[in-house]
């Protein structure tokens, strides 16, 4: 009876320049509160994928729907809001505005989602426990985010993501700037947090090794085919 | 909080943010010093006379009258003759008339003959009579009534002695007749103060062993039977003139320029002021431009920086966006920390002026006798401050629009 976090139905879309880069997803779905490891190689087409289920690009051709909404429908500015309302980003690395101090780095997606920043309560409060949470040490907020270490950098981008709890959180290799150990126990905390605030997730990796805690683990290639007109 | 991750931002980068409000704040005080001066040699000169209704002189340009008989620059081609001027003086209309009989010299200061009318009607800044507070006026025949740069600078006091020399800049002095320093006039910020004031008959007394401007070969007359002899002079250089009642200033002004003996001119102070601006408000407009150009170079200099910016900044870009941002947002970003190094920079500009006045005051009253004045930025400044800081909003959109395509198409995936 729930709608799909995610449901992509005849998604085609292709880069305007860009080599002629092209890709096509006929079908892609995830329940409420499911995660999805999606597997595939630089290349592959996981940035084209990632730009389209957050509203980034437009698809030429079918529809892309996140909790309900069709993201086709909108305007490239309502898109943008609905983004910060509805998705949490996480990326790789360099997640965080270095010169900004860490509360101010979390609040930041609240700054253009009215509705999500009610959702949080009291914002402040919600980062600190957020934070705690996710193991961060207690006067982090009010440090500059530069002068944090990767590994802490990317709990506090998980912290941003997760504020206000958001039906979708999107995270783009996460864990490859981290170590082994470290990667586990952020992929650890990723997850507590992620079924605490209900959200689902859709990670992209390369590395397969990651899979063991996810719901699904589908190889890109299954979902999607690309195709790069020759330059 | 968009405010203050801009300032974050900017001061993340302090140093080149450092020096591009550095370039602005010097471009500022540049234009707002360059305005002051501008203002205050205005004001200056504006003030050099008043309450005088009409200058009197040969035949010439106004500006060439009001420049040789008010500020003392250049000379005279001509002068007028007694008669004439006794003429202009019996005309019902005038209610004062002072000569003045330029053309010698003290070292580098100019010598005038006057009368004592000079101390009675000369008016300077809105009014203000001339005082002296020490010594006294022109009493006897050899006294000599100096300004306050004169004194200063030759180190003169009540009582020195003074050698006219004959002419400008020449070497024949009046050395038979000795002046006496009879008093300093108070610093009055006008060419008076550059003046050494004889009495009219001095001038006359000091010529008598003299022909087409040179001394008779060995003919000295002692100075007790030039005290005897008849000194009302043979022609002046120019006069001052102050009318009945101003409606009169016209008609007397006809009556001169229409004197049938000789060629003579009356201008309106005024008047030749407004004419001198105009040949001088070409190289103000000139060095407005020069200004101008600086504040522009200045604000193209942070506009290259904010390019260069762009390509390190992608990533904090993409951030941004994937935060939904729009790429609007993003724009208004980039323009309001242009805003804010311009306001920085505009506020730095100021404070430089006002330390810049501080400093050059004193000297710039003592070398060019322009007093500027130092009060809160006036209307017209802070228009001036406003304009820079909305020209470097409009300096920045180039970037800014930059930024906005380039975060459309990069969306939150950067690779770098």
């Amino acid at each position: 009876m729930t709608e799909p976090a995610l449901a992509l139905t005849d998604v085609a879309f292709a880069w305007p320049g860009r080599g002629g880069f092209s890709l096509a997803c006929p079908t892609f779905e995830m329940a409420p509160g499911e995660s999805v490891l999606l597997l595939g190689a630089s290349g592959s087409g996981k940035s084209t994928l990632l730009s389209l289920v957050c509203g980034i690009v437009a698809a030429d051709a079918g529809t892309v729907l996140v909790d309900g909404t069709d993201l086709g429908a909108m305007r490239a500015g309502a898109r943008d809001r609905f983004r910060a309302e509805r998705i949490g980003v996480i990326f790789q690395q360099f997640n965080l505005l270095p010169y900004a101090r860490v509360a101010d780095n979390i609040l930041l997606p609240l700054r253009f989602a009215p509705e999500r920043r009610a959702r949080a309560g009291d914002a402040g409060t919600e980062a600190e426990r957020l934070c705690a949470a996710l193991g961060l040490p207690g006067d982090v907020l009010a440090t500059p985010a530069g002068r944090l270490s990767v590994g802490q950098q990317q709990r506090v981008a998980v912290a941003r993501a997760l504020i206000g709890a958001p039906p979708l959180i999107v995270a783009d290799e996460p864990t490859s700037a981290l170590d082994a150990e470290t990667q586990d126990t952020f992929l650890g905390l990723l997850f507590t947090q992620a079924r605490e605030a209900g959200s689902s997730l859709l990670m992209v990796s390369h590395d397969e090794r990651l899979g063991a805690r996810f719901d699904r683990v589908i190889r890109l290639e299954e979902i999607v085919t690309t195709e790069r007109l020759a330059a | 909080m968009i405010l203050r991750l801009a300032i974050g931002s900017l001061w993340a980068r302090a140093l080149t943010v450092g020096m591009t409000v550095l370039a602005i704040a010097l471009s500022v005080a540049l234009f707002l010093g360059v305005e002051k001066v501008r203002t205050g040699a205005r004001a200056s000169f504006a003030d050099t006379i008043s309450g005088t209704d009409l200058i009197v002189g040969a035949r010439s340009g106004s500006v060439q009258l009001l420049l040789y008989s008010v500020f003392r620059i250049g000379n005279a081609t001509n002068n007028v003759t007694w008669q004439s001027y006794q003429d202009i003086a019996a005309r019902p209309e005038v209610d004062w008339i002072v000569p003045i009989s330029l053309g010698d010299s003290h070292r580098q200061f100019r010598v005038m003959g006057t009368t004592q009318g000079f101390f009675e009607h000369y008016r300077y800044r809105g009014g203000r009579s001339l005082e002296i507070p020490e010594g006294h006026g022109l009493d006897d025949l050899y006294d000599a009534v100096i300004g306050a740069d004169v004194a200063a600078t030759l180190g003169y006091a009540v009582g020195d002695p003074i050698v006219v020399s004959h002419g400008l800049a020449s070497f024949t002095a009046h050395d038979d007749q000795p002046f006496r320093v009879a008093g300093i006039i108070a610093r009055t910020g006008t060419p008076v103060d550059r003046t050494v004031i004889v009495s009219l008959e001095a001038i006359e007394a000091i010529h008598v062993d003299w022909q087409s401007g040179a001394q008779i070969p060995g003919q000295t007359t002692p100075v007790e039977v030039i005290r005897q002899m008849d000194l009302t002079p043979k022609a002046i250089t120019a006069a001052l003139v102050g009318v009945k009642s101003r409606l009169q200033i016209f008609g007397l002004q006809r009556w001169v320029n229409e004197y049938p003996e000789e060629p003579l001119l009356a201008v309106l102070p005024g008047v030749a002021l407004g004419e001198l601006w105009q040949i001088v408000g070409v190289a103000e407009t000139a060095l407005m431009g020069v200004s101008v150009m600086v504040v522009v170079t200045a604000l193209l200099g942070m506009m290259a920086m904010i390019f260069s910016s762009l390509g390190e900044r992608r990533r904090e870009m993409a951030i941004w966006r994937a935060m939904g941002a729009r790429p609007a947002t993003i724009l208004g970003l980039l323009v309001l920390e242009a805003v804010l190094m311009a306001a920085a920079g505009a506020v730095l500009g100021l404070a430089l002026l006002y330390l810049g006045l501080a400093l050059a005051r004193p000297w710039v009253d003592a070398a060019f006798g322009i007093w500027l004045p130092i009060e809160p930025p006036a209307a017209r400044e802070l228009w001036v401050l406003a304009g820079v800081i909305g020209a470097a909003a409009l300096a920045s959109l180039l970037p800014a629009l930059r930024a906005y395509r380039l975060s459309l198409a990069d969306g939150m995936m950067v690779r770098i």
